[in-house]
Formats: structure tokens, C-alpha cells, sequence
């Protein structure tokens, strides 16, 4: 039934080409700026959600970087309610290029399984690993990445570490590839902190952090709190929280970005709106004469309202679509890249959706007022004013 | 008031006017552009309407097209109260009933010629290959039909002209309503339009009422009314 009026609507958006690209390309930044936004806040948010409230985190009470006894692991175990302790620390790993850091740490290989049930890797890679103190528990999208296989031995070098030679160079053996369900992040290399602790020349005895597996997650602030008591006043003291909770302040901190970005990207909108909204009013006041040819033909004043709302929104929602799309495609083309910094950097589905009301919403108030006016139009002044 | 002229009294009339009025609002003053104005004009006539600037034949011939309403008095079209209808209603019987002819052709120059004929069938309930064969008919009809493709300014002003009575045409009306259908053109082409209109009105029957400065494109007319002061003379045909 519409589709009879397209050929009507498509050709009012030819009548002024130049004018009708630039309004289109106006729309089609803002759109791909929310699609961008919106990628950058499921990135951040992602990692909450895949963090677990079962799991703490105790790390320095200084800082992140501050170091933490080795020695604490057997304390924190005795906790009542800990299932599992493994040390974990920053080890700066590269590859080729020193750019190209991605997160590796040394654990307690057995530990570390028990505490994150979620990673699939099959049964005899996990064992080889267990076994090998050299071995690396590499995730698929680094193997992937530099074409590793199990087997393989990789030169890493560390940003931070040496070894007991003064090389900076680690070898280690791929001995597990591992996976995460629904595509998370496996941009993740687990060493084995003996032989770290073993090879490394610098900060023997200490380790960067803990992590916790706890049994009852409503548990989960008592534990933390006999932790940090556990070693209040000694010469490092500690900070415990769940995984969770670190992963949202974190967030949080970071968050601010989000919602400045949200803020410049509602402004955005808000200029499209005024940019659409003046485009249409030109496009109605330049086709006066025709609007009341219409009229005098028949069209009725609801039949010219929807007309010119159906334009201005044709013009929103091609750029939306082409904004929304742009932005689909830098995630598709750049979110690998940009996994280290931002994992799962992507368009959300919900944002789509989103989208495509605020397209339709910006369509509709942007050509409310010309519509309504070219609805009043009286066809004998209109006529006459030609 | 108006005497109504004798000969159009008798026969059957398809626009029956009676003790029209019309006022305009000109800042705090009010213009009596048509003054208790009485008219019939029979079906299949070809009338032209002639009068010196602001005598009130444009504001007739909208009124006779529901394209305005009177201050006061009765108009019939084909029987129907035009001047009792609603604005939605005035706008389905514009489609169904009358086909308007204007002096700058009033095309939309965005749409090609067959594209701009088949503006008045969107409102129709036909389908896209009827539409388009009432379309061809229509542009054959005013000799057009190599035509279709192009845009207005694609085409001489007769051209254009012809598209636009293919437009008035194309649904078929009653009442074909031509606003200077010559007035914006050179007298060669200003003469195959009125061949057109006479060809139509005696052909096809329709009936036409033609509002005209030149005193040689109402010569076609078989009847010529003229206004003046919102008043009628009729003259010779």
C-alpha cells in the first residue's frame, strides 16, 4: 500500500541532492558515534559480567603494583570457606613487538582451573600442562592470532621480568589451548608460578596478587574482611574484594568515559534533530506550490502530513542504518585489535534495536512541525503565492 | 444578484450556482470578491470565464473545484453540495470528479511525465500495471507517449501543458477546470492545448470551464461568461 508513495518520497529526496547528502552523512556520524558508545560501554560492561562474585581478589592495600608475600597463600587458604588460592602476578609478556603486550600471568596451574571452571581445554592438554613447569596454558584467540600449536615452544619476553641469566626471553612450551563459552576473551596466557618463581631474578617471594574461590558467595565480604585483618598492621597489608565488585569499580572509574561519551552523544542527537528538523522545514516552505498541487489532486491533509513524516524519516533511517552499519563494521574490523584494551568490543545487539527507534523517533519530532505545516497549507494561498 | 442567463437555465446542469458569495479578509477590511453570484452550466459545455484581473473568475473557478469555500450560498457539482462537504470529503471528490489544468503547468519536476499523470491514481485502488496503463492511455491521448520518461524540464512549455491536462484527465473527471491552460505559453503551442481541450470536451464529453485573458482561446469556448466586480455578463460563444 506505502509502496506505491516510495517512488513519491525518493524522488523528494533527489530534489536537492548536495543538500539531502549532507543532512544523510549528519545523521550517519551521529548514529555511528551511538553505535560506538554503545560498543564501548558493552566492552567495559562485559567484563562484569564474566567476572565472578565467588571469586576475591587481595591484592596490596597500597596499590595494584605493590607486591604481596608469597607466604600468604598458605594463610589465606586456612581461611574457613576459600576452595582454592593461586598467586597471580603481571608478567608483561610480548611477542615479536613489544606493543603487542597481552595478559599473562603465572599461576598455580591446578588452582587457577579450579578457581575459573569456565575455561574448556581438553583433558590431556590440561594434564601436559600440569606436568610440564615450562608449559604455557595459552587462549585460542592468541594461538590463533600468532598460529601456535600445542607443542610449540615460544620465546615470550617480559616487560618486567628477567631471568636468573639477565635474559628477558622465557621459553615456554605450548602445552594447552583453551576456550571460554559464547566467544569470551581468550587473549590470556597462564604460566606456572614455580617456574617463574624458580627463574626469575628479581622479587623472590613475592607475587602480584591473589586469587580466591570461595564456597558461598554470600559469604563473599565476610571472607574478604578476615583476610584483610588476617594481615592488618604487617608491612603489606591487604585490600580483598570480590572480582566482581573490583571489575565494576573499575568500570565505574572508567565509566565516567562512558557516560561523557553518552552526554556528547545525546548532544549529537540533539543537533541532528535540529539539522533534520530545518532541512525539512526548507524542503516543505521550497515545495509549497507542489504540496497544494497534491492537495487540489486529492491528497488529503493526514495523506500530506504522513508524506512529509515519511520523508523525514526515510532521511533519519537511511542515515541510522548507515551510521549503525559503519559502526558494526569497525567493530567486526577492529575489535580484535582492540581485544587487549577493550574485549569484546562490539555493537550490542540491544543497541541495534535502540537504533532503529531512535531513528524512527528522531524522524518523526524532526518533521512533526513542517508536516503540521504543510498540513494547514491552504491550497488557494499556497496557489497563489507561487 | 445576477441574472441568470436564459439558455443556461434550460437543459441538465452540472454545476448549479446559486447567490454565491465569497469575501476575502484584507487586513481589517473585508473585499467582496464574489457578489450573490448565480450560474448553470450544462454538462458537456465548454465555458470560458473572462474578466479583467480581480473580477473573481479564479476565486470561481476554485470555488466550483472545492478548493475554497463560499462565505454564503449554495454550489452544486453533479448534484452534490460541494459546499456542504468536509475537507476530507472535498478531497475524495477533488479526485474522483474534477481535474485541474493550471497556468504554470504546476508539474513536480523531481518526477517524470508519466510519473507526474499518475500522481492523482496513488489514490486509487488500482494496481501498479493498471495505474501505468491508465497512464500510457493518457499521455497517447494528449500525443505524449514518447514523452513518458522525461522530466518537466525535459519538456517545451506545450509539452509540459499536456502533461499536465494527461494529469487532469487521467482519473477520468467530470469537470475539467482550466486556469489559463494558455497563459503561459506562445499562441502556437496555446492552440494545440485548446485543439486538446476541444477535442476532449467534444469527444469525450467533458466539461470545461476555462478561465481566460486571451479573447482568442475563449473564441473555443462555446459559451463565454464574463465577470466583472464579482458579477456576471454572459457574452457571445
Amino acid at each position: 500500500m506505502i509502496g506505491k508513495y516510495l517512488p513519491l518520497l525518493a524522488s523528494s529526496l533527489r530534489r536537492k541532492r548536495l543538500r539531502t547528502f549532507f543532512t544523510i552523512a549528519s545523521i550517519l556520524i551521529a548514529f555511528l558515534l551511538y553505535g560506538l558508545a554503545a560498543s564501548m560501554q558493552f566492552a567495559l560492561k562485559s567484563g562484569v559480567d564474566v567476572a565472578g562474585a565467588d571469586r576475591l581478589l587481595t591484592m596490596h592495600k597500597v596499590s595494584f603494583t605493590q607486591l604481596l608475600p608469597a607466604s600468604y597463600e598458605s594463610r589465606i587458604k586456612a581461611v574457613d570457606g576459600v576452595v582454592a588460592v593461586s598467586p597471580q602476578t603481571w608478567f608483561g609478556a610480548w611477542f615479536r613487538d613489544e606493543r603487542n603486550q597481552f595478559p599473562t600471568f603465572p599461576s598455580d596451574p591446578e588452582a587457577y582451573l579450579r578457581i575459573y571452571p569456565e575455561i574448556k581445554l581438553a583433558e590431556e592438554q590440561k594434564q601436559a600442562w600440569f606436568a610440564d613447569r615450562a608449559g604455557a596454558l595459552v587462549g585460542r584467540a592468541i594461538a590463533d592470532l600468532y598460529g601456535w600449536k600445542v607443542g610449540d615452544q615460544v620465546p615470550l619476553r617480559s616487560a618486567i621480568w628477567r631471568r636468573m641469566d639477565g635474559s628477558d626471553t622465557w621459553d615456554v612450551t605450548v602445552r594447552a589451548i583453551y576456550d571460554l563459552p559464547n566467544g569470551g576473551d581468550t587473549r590470556q596466557i597462564v604460566l606456572h608460578q614455580d617456574y617463574f618463581e624458580e627463574a626469575k631474578q628479581q622479587a623472590k617471594g613475592l607475587i602480584g596478587w591473589y586469587v580466591i574461590k570461595i564456597s558461598d558467595v554470600n559469604r563473599a565480604q565476610a571472607i574478604s574482611r578476615q583476610i584483610d585483618v588476617m594481615f592488618a598492621n604487617s608491612p603489606a597489608e591487604t585490600k580483598t574484594s570480590s572480582e566482581r565488585a573490583m571489575a565494576q569499580s573499575f568500570v565505574n572509574q572508567v565509566g565516567n568515559i562512558g557516560a561523557i561519551l553518552s552526554a556528547i552523544v545525546a548532544a549529537v542527537f540533539f543537533t541532528m534533530l535540529l539539522v533534520t528538523a530545518n532541512t525539512m522545514a526548507q524542503s516543505v516552505r521550497e515545495r509549497t506550490n507542489e504540496l497544494a498541487v497534491l492537495k487540489t489532486l486529492g491528497f488529503s491533509n493526514g495523506g500530506v502530513l504522513g508524506m512529509v513524516l515519511a520523508e523525514s524519516v526515510l532521511v533519519t533511517t537511511l542515515g541510522g542504518l548507515l551510521g549503525m552499519f559503519c559502526a558494526w563494521w569497525i567493530g567486526v574490523q577492529f575489535g580484535p585489535t582492540l581485544d587487549q584494551y577493550l574485549p569484546g568490543f562490539r555493537v550490542p545487539r540491544d543497541a541495534f534495536t535502540k537504533s532503529v527507534l531512535y531513528m524512527l523517533a528522531l524522524g518523526v519530532v524532526a518533521g512533526a512541525v513542517p508536516a503540521w505545516q504543510a498540513m494547514r497549507l491552504r491550497i488557494v494561498e499556497a496557489l497563489r503565492r507561487d | 444578484m445576477n441574472a441568470m442567463p436564459a439558455e443556461a437555465a434550460a437543459g441538465t446542469s452540472i454545476v448549479r450556482i446559486r447567490d454565491l458569495v465569497k469575501d476575502y479578509r484584507r487586513g481589517a477590511e473585508t473585499v467582496r470578491v464574489l457578489d450573490g453570484l448565480s450560474l448553470d452550466i450544462q454538462q458537456g459545455d465548454f465555458v470560458a470565464l473572462m474578466g479583467p484581473s480581480g473580477s473573481g473568475k479564479s476565486t470561481l473557478l476554485n470555488l466550483i473545484g472545492g478548493l475554497d469555500r463560499p462565505t454564503s450560498g449554495t454550489l452544486e457539482v453533479d448534484g452534490l453540495r460541494v459546499d456542504e462537504l468536509s475537507e476530507g470529503s472535498l478531497g475524495r471528490w477533488r479526485a474522483d470528479h474534477v481535474g485541474f489544468i493550471f497556468q504554470m503547468y504546476n508539474l513536480l519536476p523531481v518526477l517524470t511525465a508519466e510519473r507526474n499523470v499518475e500522481l492523482p491514481l496513488l489514490l486509487t485502488n488500482l494496481d501498479r500495471q493498471q495505474r501505468m496503463r491508465r497512464v500510457a492511455a493518457a499521455l497517447k491521448l494528449v500525443g505524449l507517449e514518447q514523452r513518458a520518461k522525461h522530466r518537466p524540464r525535459e519538456l517545451s512549455g506545450g509539452q509540459e501543458q499536456r502533461v499536465g491536462i494527461a494529469r487532469a484527465i487521467v482519473t477520468d473527471p467530470t469537470l475539467l477546470l482550466c486556469d489559463e491552460p494558455t497563459g503561459d505559453l506562445d499562441r502556437k503551442s496555446g492552440d494545440e492545448i485548446l485543439t486538446l481541450l476541444e477535442a476532449l470536451n467534444a469527444e469525450y464529453g467533458k466539461t470545461i470551464i476555462m478561465v481566460t485573458h486571451d479573447p482568442h482561446a475563449a473564441e473555443r469556448a462555446h459559451r463565454v461568461i464574463h465577470l466583472d466586480k464579482g458579477m456576471l455578463s454572459e457574452g457571445p460563444g
